[in-house]
């Protein structure tokens, strides 16, 4: 136990650890996602899920490609579509909200029909 | 003879132009076209006639000549239609009498529908039926005879429906099509069965009397009788059906309903007989090829003959009486054909019957012409609106009382002749057929005079205006062919028209002649004394024999029993439920299919919630179990 | 455009007009301007047929036995071999000279059409594109191509312009017609990759071998998806209720020229490639063709309502087409060709007096008219002379074909053929019950409704519609022996194909 402590502690930062790190972000927005009613809350989630899956792309390239760096590019690039991507969302909130004057997802059934 | 064409172009020709101008010009103007092209193509037939018959026999016969065929339609390398004109001696006869007949109509009509709506429109009819009737008594094969066979038809149809307006007599119309319609399936279907086993049409190599064109027939037979029994037993019942034999008699009766020239021209003289010349030119194949179909048609005719005659002795319409004596007239047409053999004296059947289509055409033409006559001075067909009228008519008198003695069979009127050869050849071929077509003449001559006497003698029925004399233009039709029907007997048709085309020497058979004088004589004086003065014989009769009265009177519910099969088996048991079938079961599968499939969009529908977040949670539990399944397997 | 011409060959011209009279129709703003523009491209389309067929009558007779005459083959897409590939033999044209004499008295049958001219035209121009491109396509693909084009605009004509329950109607004959063409594509595609062949023209796939088992396979799913469009027994149902809702030019057209696509289709495509698989499967669908023929005449005579009458009638006379064709011999194919003629003329003939009639007495149900002739004498005439051919009275073109589909048919040497040909026969007995009732009904007798005594009769455009059509009839009812030998001589190549 205290051996692998003294290896966390010491060693450079393992891979695992980075990994778990997005995992638990990724399913706490997975989580979020299905569970929270409110469109903002959602997608704050989504943005959890997202970051969870730029901090791999990070970590992966840092660890199996270094010297290379498609994977921070890649990294920036979903930030800037995320923030897009947001934008837009919130644009659509906004209007749901001034229409409906509610955010809640459950309400938001009209287009099956 | 080139110029025999012409006797088929200018009917047409007439056809069309009167058809096409329609109304624009003077009733009158339209009538004298038709009847001017008609006097062209009469005139031109008898010079025919003269031509064709003071040629030189060849061999003894008299040649066949096809001055006109061109192809018109092929159908295989070995069967084509042709059009054309084949000129032989009956149809030479047929020419000179539809010509004959067709011009004095004609004329009568010139006078007789002078007032009708639609004066152009009956003429240009007329002038379709002239030309039709002439293109199948000169077809050149079996097809050429089915097409004008098929116009003569239809213009049978329009002439009879003339009075469109008039419910019963479209009614008629519709009838005397659809029955002999349904004829003429079986003289279709024959012809398919006769053309794929001789492969031609033509009536030069049919008639040829060379074998091997029938040698594929050898043998062949289906369910039993033989290809050729087949072939030309289907092709007599399109001959039943225009000729009206049992049962397919029915239409004719109805087809009175046209105008009286049009029942002259068409359901006494020409068309009606298109049966009888349709077997007549067939004949050395039935001869040959299929005796029993032949006596089938014996039978059929006296049996035919015999049921007309019957009922014609109850009819009180003057039209419908003189309908069923040509039924009955017919008849003996074909019992005529049917008892003949081939050539020389055998073939005196075959003579006998020809002779008898001529002289009948020309008499009974004049009885409907007669009749016409009648109908216009009372304006009714109704003999009880009749009665007396010798007075005020005095040449129809005459000339009906002509045509009534030649119909009757008494000598020197040309029925006499005719009718006695066949009544000679029928003693030939059995007793029993001599004896009844005997029978038939003798109740000929009886209902004949009972019409006759009805009309002319009898008690005087209160008239609204008093009965005149006919014009001028319906007077010299009624001469003219009283003057035929006196002279017609002595014609030495033998020398002209005979089975096997050489020349045939009448005999007189006195025997027979004498005693079907008797008869008629006898029958006669009956109808004299029942009929000339008003007397209670007929009413104690007609109380007497009431079953009988009423079913003939009712033509032996013959038309019932049609009915019954057209309405309630074929109209409600066939073609009502197969509607209904189509609506409600093949177009319910389809419609079934197309609602199944909305059933089953509505069903899977509930899985679209709308909600994004079941959606993801499903997506996710797919995603788990797809890799779930992947690491397992 | 002599550019144009000169990649796309002449024949190309049949397509190219009806897109040029789709573009005027564009920049049109005015009745006048839309009725000048539908007449003088449907005159120059119907003059156009007439000089094909003198082109081509004039080739032929100068010795030029090919199989197709003028042809033309561009590739279009190259990956998947596809070609616009057009010829034309005397089937192509005698159906040429049908779809020119229909779509141009069509025209004059809805010259008043309303609401909505412009749009009306426009579909129908569009419909005519499909028509004349399928029937002078000789690569499959393109076939089919046209074939969907001239389906698509059906459903809005019938939807838009129709009357009773339009939407209904034009649902179901555009659903069914689609599930025919799905089979027919799998067919097509399935001819296509089984012969091995390099392109997908029809004149080249049938040089080549198609498995026999890919046939047993695609030869049914060829032959009902066109016969579906041909009016098959039991697939026929669209006609009835698609031919009583669209308006009368659709009907005309629908009626006169589509349904022939399936007999063209069907003989062309269905029996030339896959002959072993037509030949064993043949008994099965005559079976169901000889339903048509005497099921659709014994349905007729039952209707109420002319345009029904009139569709059970082209199923019954349609049925007849592809009974001949299935007959497999010269005489009897060609018989099917002059009857898809004859049956094009004389039902297009019928629609539009129905159409005219409809338009003057607002009813459609034979049992509310009545002496129609004596206040309509011309149109009265007209529907006689359409009964007549109907019921193949000689001189009129249905008795041309209908003889000539009979003895040719009758001269199969099999029994079970003959037998078929004589229960079709017992049509022309049933036809004549329900045309003569029809007649007897609307034209004859009393008049039945007062409204009725002031009628008027037809007006010039519907005259020159009604002349065009009688005129085409009696003229190949009276001399149909230069028809006849045009197409004999083209059926006899696909026939001794099938005879292999």
């Amino acid at each position: 136990m205290s051996d692998l402590l003294t290896n966390l502690l010491s060693g450079p930062v393992p891979i695992e650890a980075y990994l778990g790190v997005s995992l638990i972000m990724f399913f706490a927005g997975v989580y979020g996602f299905l569970s929270r009613k409110s469109m903002l809350m959602i997608l704050i989630s989504i943005e959890l899920m997202l970051n969870a899956a730029d901090i791999n792309f990070v970590v992966f390239n840092r660890y199996l490609f270094p010297g290379h760096l498609e994977g921070f590019y890649f990294a920036l690039f979903t930030i800037a579509i995320a923030a897009c991507e947001t934008a837009v969302a919130i644009a659509i909130i906004i209007n749901i909200y001034r229409n409906l004057t509610s955010v809640e997802v459950g309400n938001l059934d009209q287009m099956k029909e | 003879m080139q110029y025999t064409l012409l006797i088929l172009v200018l009917p047409l020709l007439s056809f069309i132009v009167l058809g096409l101008v329609d109304s624009k010009w003077k009733p009158k103007v339209a009538g004298t076209i038709g009847t001017v092209v008609l006097g062209i193509i009469t005139a031109l037939s008898y010079f025919a006639a003269w031509e064709y018959f003071s040629m030189h026999r060849i061999a003894g016969v008299y040649e066949k000549i096809i001055p006109f065929n061109i192809e018109w339609l092929r159908f295989t390398d070995y069967l084509h239609i042709n059009l054309g004109i084949l000129l032989d001696p009956i149809s030479v006869m047929m020419l000179v009498v539809i010509t004959t007949v067709s011009f004095m109509v004609n004329i009568y009509s010139l006078g007789y529908m002078v007032n009708e709506k639609g004066f152009e429109r009956y003429y240009a009819f007329l002038s379709l039926f002239t030309f039709s009737m002439l293109g199948l008594v000169v077809a050149t094969n079996i097809f050429q005879m089915y097409i004008f066979w098929e116009l003569v038809g239809v213009s049978s149809y329009l002439l009879i429906g003339f009075y469109y307006t008039k419910p019963s007599a479209v009614a008629a119309a519709k009838k005397a099509f659809i029955v002999t319609r349904f004829a003429d399936l079986g003289f279709l279907i024959g012809i398919l069965v006769l053309s794929f086993y001789t492969k031609t049409f033509d009536f030069g190599i049919l008639t040829s009397g060379d074998t091997s064109v029938f040698a594929s027939t050898v043998g062949a037979s289906f369910m039993g009788i033989s290809v050729m029994s087949w072939a030309l037993g289907l092709i007599f019942i399109g001959g039943a059906g225009k000729s009206a034999m049992f049962p397919l008699q029915i239409w004719l009766p109805d087809a009175m309903e046209g105008p009286t020239p049009v029942s002259a021209l068409i359901h006494a003289a020409t068309m009606v007989v298109a049966g009888v010349f349709l077997v007549a030119r067939l004949f050395p194949l039935y001869v040959v090829y299929s005796p029993e179909v032949l006596h089938g048609i014996a039978y059929v005719g006296a049996f035919t003959s015999l049921f007309a005659a019957i009922i014609a002795c109850v009819q009180t319409d003057i039209k419908r009486v003189l309908a069923f004596s040509t039924i009955s007239q017919i008849g003996f047409m074909m019992v005529g054909l049917g008892v003949s053999g081939n050539g020389g004296h055998e073939g005196v059947g075959y003579m006998a019957s020809m002779f008898h289509l001529f002289t009948h055409a020309m008499f009974k033409a004049l009885l409907f012409l007669g009749a016409g006559s009648v109908i216009h001075a009372v304006r009714s067909n109704e003999m009880s609106h009749m009665g007396g009228l010798r007075k005020y008519m005095p040449i129809t008198n005459i000339t009906f009382l002509i045509a009534c003695l030649a119909i009757a069979g008494i000598p020197p009127f040309s029925g006499f002749f005719s009718k006695d050869e066949i009544l000679s050849a029928c003693y030939e071929f059995s007793p029993y057929m001599g004896a009844t077509m005997t029978f038939i003449a003798g109740l000929t001559a009886f209902y004949m005079f009972r019409l006759y006497f009805n009309i002319f003698w009898g008690k005087e029925h209160k008239h609204q205006h008093t009965p005149h004399e006919s014009p001028f233009a319906m007077a010299l039709p009624l001469v003219f062919l009283a003057t035929v029907t006196v002279l017609a007997g002595w014609i030495p048709f033998g020398h002209f028209v005979t089975s096997d085309r050489a020349n045939y020497d009448i005999h007189l058979d006195f025997t027979v002649a004498t005693i079907s004088v008797l008869i008629a004589v006898c029958s006669i004086t009956l109808a004299i004394i029942m009929y000339r003065k008003e007397s209670k014989v007929p009413k104690r009769l007609a109380t007497t024999f009431s079953g009988l009265h009423k079913a003939a009177t009712n033509r032996f519910y013959i038309d019932e029993v049609y009915i019954f099969i057209t309405k309630k088996i074929i109209f409600n048991n066939i073609s009502l439920p197969l509607a209904w079938f189509d609506r409600h079961v093949i177009d319910a599968t389809m419609n079934g299919m197309a609602g199944t499939t909305q059933w089953v969009s509505v069903k899977i529908k509930g899985f679209q919630s709308g909600q994004v977040q079941q959606y993801a949670y499903v997506f996710l539990l797919g995603t788990l179990i797809i890799t779930a399944l992947v690491l397992i397997f | 455009m002599g550019v144009i011409l000169y990649y796309m060959n002449f024949l190309s011209l049949f397509v190219l007009i009806p897109v040029l009279m789709m573009l005027g129709l564009f920049v049109s703003n005015s009745r006048k301007q839309i009725q000048f523009i539908t007449a003088t491209g449907a005159s120059l389309l119907l003059i156009l047929s007439g000089i094909i067929t003198y082109m081509y009558l004039t080739e032929r007779a100068a010795g030029n036995v090919a199989e197709m005459l003028f042809t033309a083959d561009t590739v279009w897409y190259a990956p998947f071999n596809i070609h616009y590939s057009v010829g034309v033999d005397g089937i192509s044209v005698a159906m040429l000279i049908l779809s020119s004499i229909i779509v141009f008295t069509g025209v004059f049958a809805s010259w008043k059409i309303d609401p909505l001219p412009k749009e009306f035209f426009l579909w129908y121009s569009l419909l005519s594109i499909g028509v004349y491109g399928f029937f002078i396509s000789t690569d499959l693909f393109t076939m089919f191509m046209y074939y969907e084009i001239a389906l698509i605009p059906m459903y809005l004509l019938i939807g838009i312009w129709g009357t009773g329950r339009k939407e209904y109607s034009a649902m179901k004959l555009t659903l069914m017609l689609m599930g025919g063409s799905a089979l027919l594509l799998v067919g097509i595609l399935g001819i296509y990759y089984t012969s091995g062949a390099t392109s997908m023209n029809l004149l080249e796939i049938a040089k080549m071998k198609i498995p026999l088992t890919a046939q047993y396979y695609f030869f049914p799913l060829t032959f009902l998806g066109f016969g579906v469009l041909g009016a098959l027994f039991p697939f026929h149902t669209w006609s009835p209720d698609g031919h009583a809702s669209a308006p009368t030019a659709v009907s005309m057209l629908h009626a006169g020229v589509l349904m022939k696509l399936g007999g063209y289709g069907c003989f062309r495509v269905a029996m030339y490639l896959m002959p072993q698989a037509a030949h064993e499967m043949a008994w099965f669908f005559l079976i169901l063709t000889g339903i048509s023929v005497v099921y659709g005449a014994f349905a007729a005579i039952h209707q109420t309502d002319l345009k029904y009458i009139n569709a059970y009638s082209s199923v019954s006379h349609c049925g007849l087409v592809l009974f001949a064709i299935l007959m497999m011999n010269e005489t009897a194919a060609t018989g099917a060709i002059l009857q898809m003629l004859s049956h094009g003329l004389m039902t297009a003939l019928f629609f539009a007096l129905i159409g005219m009639i409809y338009g003057r007495t607002h009813t459609r149900l034979i049992t509310e008219m009545g002496g129609l002739m004596k206040v309509l004498p011309f149109l009265g005439v007209s529907y006689v002379i359409a009964g007549l051919a109907s019921l193949g009275l000689p001189g009129l073109s249905g008795f041309v074909a209908e003889m000539t589909i009979f003895f040719g048919s009758f001269q199969h040497t099999d029994t079970f053929h003959r037998v078929m040909t004589i229960i079709a026969c017992m049509s022309i007995v049933i036809t004549a019950v329900y045309i003569l009732r029809v007649v007897g009904k609307i034209l004859f007798g009393a008049i039945q409704d007062a409204h009725h005594e002031h009628l008027t009769d037809a007006t010039w455009f519907e005259r020159i519609s009604v002349v065009t059509l009688i005129i085409a009839i009696v003229a190949i009812g009276s001399a149909p022996f230069w028809i006849s030998g045009m197409i004999h001589e083209s059926v006899i190549p696909v026939i001794s194909h099938l005879a292999k």
